[in-house]
C-alpha cells in the first residue's frame, strides 16, 4: 500500500508545526527502495560557482538523518566533499554514469555554471592531461541524467555569482540542459527536505513533480510568506518594526516575504529551530530567480539618517530570466 | 627519473582544487597547487549597500559564512562607528563557537579520516586510493561508528547555531552593529541543550580518536608535512566590551611566531606578491587594503589565480596550529618540532574545539535575556573599515571603503591564500607547497600521503579564488594551469 501521488503532494503541502515532513514519508521510503529493482538508484552531485552552502544544507538532513541517506536511500557515486576518491578515479566515475547507467542516474547540480571563455573559470576534473569546465559536464551528463535537479538557487538562476555585473557569465542549470525539465530547488542554501522529497518523489513515481512557472516543485513552494507568516498579525494590526530587534511586521526594516514563494514559515530551518522571520532577520527572498540583485539592499531603502537619505543600490539593469515552458510528464 | 604526479580535483575540502608534484627518487621534489573556480565576489560588491556586505561576503563559503560574516560585520561596525551592546557581541561569538565546532568536526571526520579509515565497500566510501590504512580492524570499525555519529553531532552544532542564527549555512541575523535576534532565557536552554550533547562528543570521541589515529600513525604521521614553521594569527572572538587594538582580549590572541620568538603583529607589514601569479608584475608587493589586482593570463612562470601574501616579505601558516602556537598552549608547544607537521595539525584543531566548546558555555552565563543585541547606527557618506578576525581555518581580514553611501571597495585577504598560496618574488614555496616537498611517494597511482599533506590544512579554495579580477582572460590560461 503506497500513498497515491494527490496523498503524497498533500503530505508535503500539509502544515507540520514541529515534525519534519520526511518525518511522515520514512515508510513510503523504506517500500520505494525495496521497490528499486537495481539497488540504490546513483546520484551524481556536481559543484560548480558554489560556495558548498546546499551540500552542508544536505547534511543537515534530519529525518530521515543524513548517514541514513548515504547508506540505505541513494548510491550517491560522487559528491566533490563527501566522496572518498579524488583525481583520475573522478574522470572515470563520469564516464560510468554516461555509458553504463544511460537514462538512470540522477544528476544534482550546485552552483552556478560559467560559461565566459567556454567555462574556463570552473573546471571540476582533469583527464588525459586535459581540463574538464562544469559547462562541458553538466552539458554531457545532463543528457544521459534521468532527472535533473538544481540544487540551490545558484544552480537554478545563477544566484549570488551571477549577481552584478556577473563577472563571469553565470547561468542556471536550465540554460545549459535544454532537453528537459529541470527541477529547481531554490532557497539559499538548499532545504534538505526539500531534496530529499523530490527525490523520493521520482524514485517512487518515475517522473518529476508538477512545477511552477520558475520550475520549483509546487509542493515546497505554495505560496508568498507573507501569506503565512509568523508575523503577518502584526501586519494586520498595522504594528511595524521600527528597528532591528522590535517586535512588528519587518516590512520597513526591508523584508521580502510579499514576494518571496517558499515554505520556511511551516518548515523552519536546521530541526526546525528557527527561521529568518522568527529571528527578526528580514526576507531576503533568496527563493526567488530575482535573488539577490532585487531583494537588494537587503534593509529596503528607508532613510537611516533624519539628514539624508540612503540610496537605493544599484541592481542589474537587463536582469532577464527565461525559463523554457516545463511540459507536464503527466 | 622525475615523476609527475597531478591530481584534480582533490575531494573533501571546500572548493576546486588541483596539486601538481613533482617525483624523485620515491620523495617530492617539487610541488604547485592551484584553485580551479574563479567567482568574482568582491567586484559583485562593488556599487551595493555597504549593510549588505555581511551577507554577500558570506556566499564566499558555505562551510564557514560565519567566519566571512564576522569579518565583514566587524569591518562595517568599524566603518559605521557602531558598537554592538554585550548581548551583541556574546551572540555573536556563540554563532562563532558553534561553526567552528561544526566545521573542526567536519574537517576530521567527514573531510580528512578517510586518508586514514577505511569506510565500507560502498559509496560514497568507494572508488577510493588503495595503500597504507593501518589503523586495527577493532579501532578503524569504531572509527567508521564514528563517522556516522559525527554527522550527526556536527549537524546538532548547526541546529545549535541555528537557536541564535535564524538559519545555517548563511545567517540572516548577522548586521552590523550587533545581532537581529533577541536573546530569551528559553533560547539559553535551548542552546545549552545542544552544547552538552557536543562538547560531551568532542571531549568524549573526537580528541580520543585523534590521539588514536595519532598513536597508531605514529612518526610517519608527525615527521611529514612539515611546511615553513612560520606561524600567524590575526586572533578572534572578542572576549570584552572594551576597546581592544592589540587584539589581545580575544579567546584567540593575536601574533606571530618565527624562530622560536612570540612577536607582534602589524597588520601594516602585509603584502601580497604576484611573480608566480596571472596578475601583473608591477602590482606586486601592496598591502591588501591598497591592493590593486591586475590580471596577466597567460604570463610566463606563473601558474596559479591566487596570490602570494607575505609578512615582511617572509610566508606565515594560518589555521588552528599557528593559533594554539601563538596562544602558547602547553600540549602543542610541548610537542616541539613533532608539532609542525600533518598530525600536529589534527592535534591542533581537535584541542580547540575543547577548548571553544568549554568557553562558550561561559559565554551563555554572560547573556542578559531581554536587553538588546542591537545597536542603530547610521550609514556615513564616507568612510572605511578593517576587520581581522580567525576563521576556522586561519586569519582572514576583510577591508572596505564607503564611498557616496555605497560600497566603493572590498578586498578579503582569507585563510587559504596564506596557506595554499604560490611562490613569492624571492621564490619562497607557499606553506602547503613547502609542506610537500621531501614527502614520500609510496606508489604514484595512490598517492595517499599527499592529499593527508594537503587535507591537514583544511583548504578552502572556494575563498582563495574569490578576490580576482577577470577582464580579459582569454581562453589560453587552460594551457597555462600548471
Amino acid at each position: 500500500m503506497g500513498l497515491t501521488r494527490r496523498e503524497f503532494i498533500k503530505l508535503c503541502m500539509t502544515s507540520a508545526a514541529g515534525a519534519s515532513l520526511i518525518t511522515m514519508l520514512g515508510p513510503e521510503l523504506e517500500e520505494t527502495l525495496a521497490f528499486a529493482a537495481d539497488g540504490k538508484p546513483p546520484v551524481i552531485w556536481l559543484q560548480g560557482a558554489s560556495c558548498t552552502g546546499c551540500s552542508i544544507s544536505l547534511l543537515n538532513s534530519v529525518e530521515p538523518a543524513i548517514e541514513k541517506v548515504l547508506l540505505d536511500v541513494i548510491s550517491l557515486r560522487y559528491h566533490p566533499n563527501i566522496s572518498a576518491g579524488q583525481g583520475h578515479l573522478v574522470a572515470e566515475v563520469f564516464d560510468e554514469m554516461a555509458q553504463k547507467y544511460n537514462n538512470q542516474f540522477i544528476l544534482v547540480v550546485e552552483g552556478g555554471i560559467p560559461t565566459k571563455e567556454k567555462g574556463v573559470y570552473c573546471t571540476i576534473a582533469e583527464k588525459n592531461n586535459k581540463e574538464l569546465t562544469m559547462l562541458e559536464a553538466v552539458t554531457t551528463l545532463g543528457m544521459t541524467a534521468k532527472a535533473v535537479i538544481a540544487a540551490g538557487s545558484c544552480a537554478s538562476y545563477g544566484g549570488i555569482p551571477a549577481a552584478a555585473p556577473n563577472p563571469t557569465g553565470v547561468v542556471g542549470v536550465n540554460q545549459v540542459v535544454k532537453d528537459k525539465p529541470v527541477i529547481n530547488l531554490s532557497l539559499c542554501p538548499m532545504h534538505p527536505d526539500h531534496f530529499l522529497g523530490t527525490v523520493v518523489y521520482v524514485l517512487k513515481y518515475g517522473k518529476i513533480p508538477e512545477l511552477d512557472k520558475f520550475g520549483r516543485p509546487k509542493m515546497f513552494y505554495p505560496e508568498p510568506i507573507h501569506d503565512n507568516c509568523y508575523r503577518r498579525q502584526y501586519f494586520d494590526a498595522g504594528r511595524f518594526a521600527q528597528h532591528i530587534g522590535d517586535e512588528g511586521c519587518l516590512a520597513f526594516l526591508g523584508c521580502k516575504g510579499f514576494v518571496a514563494t517558499s515554505d520556511c514559515y511551516k518548515r523552519g530551518w536546521n530541526n526546525n529551530v528557527n527561521w529568518c522571520i522568527k529571528a527578526g532577520a528580514p526576507c531576503q527572498a533568496c527563493s526567488e530567480p530575482t535573488f539577490p540583485d532585487q531583494s537588494a539592499p537587503f534593509y529596503g531603502v528607508y532613510p537611516l539618517t533624519n539628514k539624508e537619505k540612503v540610496t537605493y543600490a544599484p541592481v542589474v539593469p537587463n536582469l532577464k530570466i527565461e525559463f523554457p515552458e516545463k511540459k507536464k510528464t503527466s | 627519473m622525475a615523476q609527475r604526479i597531478i591530481i584534480d580535483p582533490v575531494t573533501r575540502i571546500e572548493g576546486h582544487l588541483k596539486i601538481e608534484v613533482e617525483v624523485d627518487g620515491g620523495k617530492v621534489i617539487d610541488a604547485k597547487s592551484s584553485g580551479t573556480l574563479f567567482r568574482g565576489l568582491e567586484l559583485i560588491l562593488n556599487g551595493r549597500d555597504p549593510r549588505d556586505a555581511c551577507h554577500i561576503m558570506q556566499r564566499i563559503c558555505g562551510v564557514c559564512p560565519i567566519a566571512h560574516g564576522t569579518a565583514s560585520m566587524l569591518c562595517l561596525d568599524d566603518a559605521f562607528g557602531v558598537k554592538p551592546p554585550p548581548n551583541g557581541r556574546i551572540v555573536r561569538n556563540l554563532i562563532q563557537g558553534a561553526n567552528y565546532l561544526q566545521s573542526h568536526i567536519l574537517h576530521f571526520y567527514h573531510l580528512a579520516a578517510l586518508d586514514y579509515v577505511k569506510g565500507p565497500d560502498t559509496a560514497p566510501f568507494i572508488p577510493r586510493y588503495e595503500g597504507d590504512y593501518r589503523l586495527p580492524k577493532a579501532i578503524n570499525d569504531l572509527a567508521v561508528q564514528h563517522y556516522i555519529k559525527a554527522l550527526d553531532i556536527r549537524k546538532k552544532a548547526q541546529e545549535m547555531l541555528a537557536v541564535f542564527g535564524a538559519k545555517m549555512p548563511h545567517v540572516t541575523v548577522f548586521t552590523a552593529g550587533g545581532v537581529t535576534e533577541t536573546v530569551t532565557a528559553e533560547k539559553i536552554t535551548q542552546f545549552r541543550q545542544y552544547l552538552r550533547e557536543i562538547t560531551a562528543f568532542v571531549d568524549d570521541v573526537y580528541i580520543p580518536d585523534v590521539l588514536a589515529v595519532a598513536g597508531v600513525y605514529g612518526d610517519d604521521g608527525f615527521s611529514i608535512g612539515t611546511g615553513c614553521k612560520n606561524m600567524l594569527s590575526y586572533g578572534g572572538i572578542r572576549l570584552t566590551d572594551e576597546d581592544d587594538p592589540d587584539g589581545q582580549k580575544q579567546l584567540f590572541r593575536r601574533g606571530r611566531y618565527i624562530n622560536g620568538q612570540f612577536l607582534p603583529v602589524d597588520e601594516k607589514k602585509i603584502t601580497e606578491e604576484v611573480k608566480y601569479s596571472w596578475f601583473n608584475d608591477s602590482t606586486t608587493g601592496k598591502y591588501p587594503g591598497e591592493g590593486m589586482t591586475e590580471p596577466a593570463p597567460g604570463k610566463k612562470g606563473a601558474y596559479s589565480w591566487l596570490k602570494a601574501p607575505r609578512y615582511e616579505g617572509t610566508p606565515y601558516e594560518v589555521g588552528p596550529l599557528a593559533r594554539q602556537i601563538v596562544n602558547k598552549q602547553k600540549e602543542v608547544i610541548d610537542l616541539g618540532e613533532k608539532g609542525f607537521s600533518v598530525l600536529g595539525r589534527h592535534f591542533a584543531r581537535a584541542l580547540e574545539s575543547g577548548q571553544v566548546a568549554h568557553a562558550m558555555s561561559g559565554w551563555l552565563d554572560q547573556l542578559v535575556p531581554g536587553e538588546p543585541a542591537f545597536a542603530p547606527f547610521n550609514v556615513p557618506k564616507e568612510g572605511s573599515g578593517v576587520g581581522l578576525h580567525e576563521a576556522p581555518r586561519g586569519a582572514l581580514g576583510h577591508w572596505i571603503t564607503v564611498k557616496d553611501y555605497r560600497i566603493g571597495n572590498y578586498q578579503a585577504v582569507v585563510p587559504t591564500t596564506w596557506n595554499g598560496g604560490p611562490r613569492d618574488d624571492k621564490g619562497q614555496r607557499g606553506p602547503i607547497e613547502e609542506a610537500l616537498v621531501g614527502s614520500p611517494v609510496k606508489d604514484a597511482d595512490n598517492p595517499i600521503e599527499l592529499v593527508r599533506i594537503v587535507r591537514a590544512f583544511d583548504p578552502c579554495i572556494a575563498c582563495a579564488v574569490h578576490v580576482l579580477e577577470v577582464k580579459g582572460v582569454s581562453k589560453e590560461v587552460k594551457s597555462f594551469r600548471i
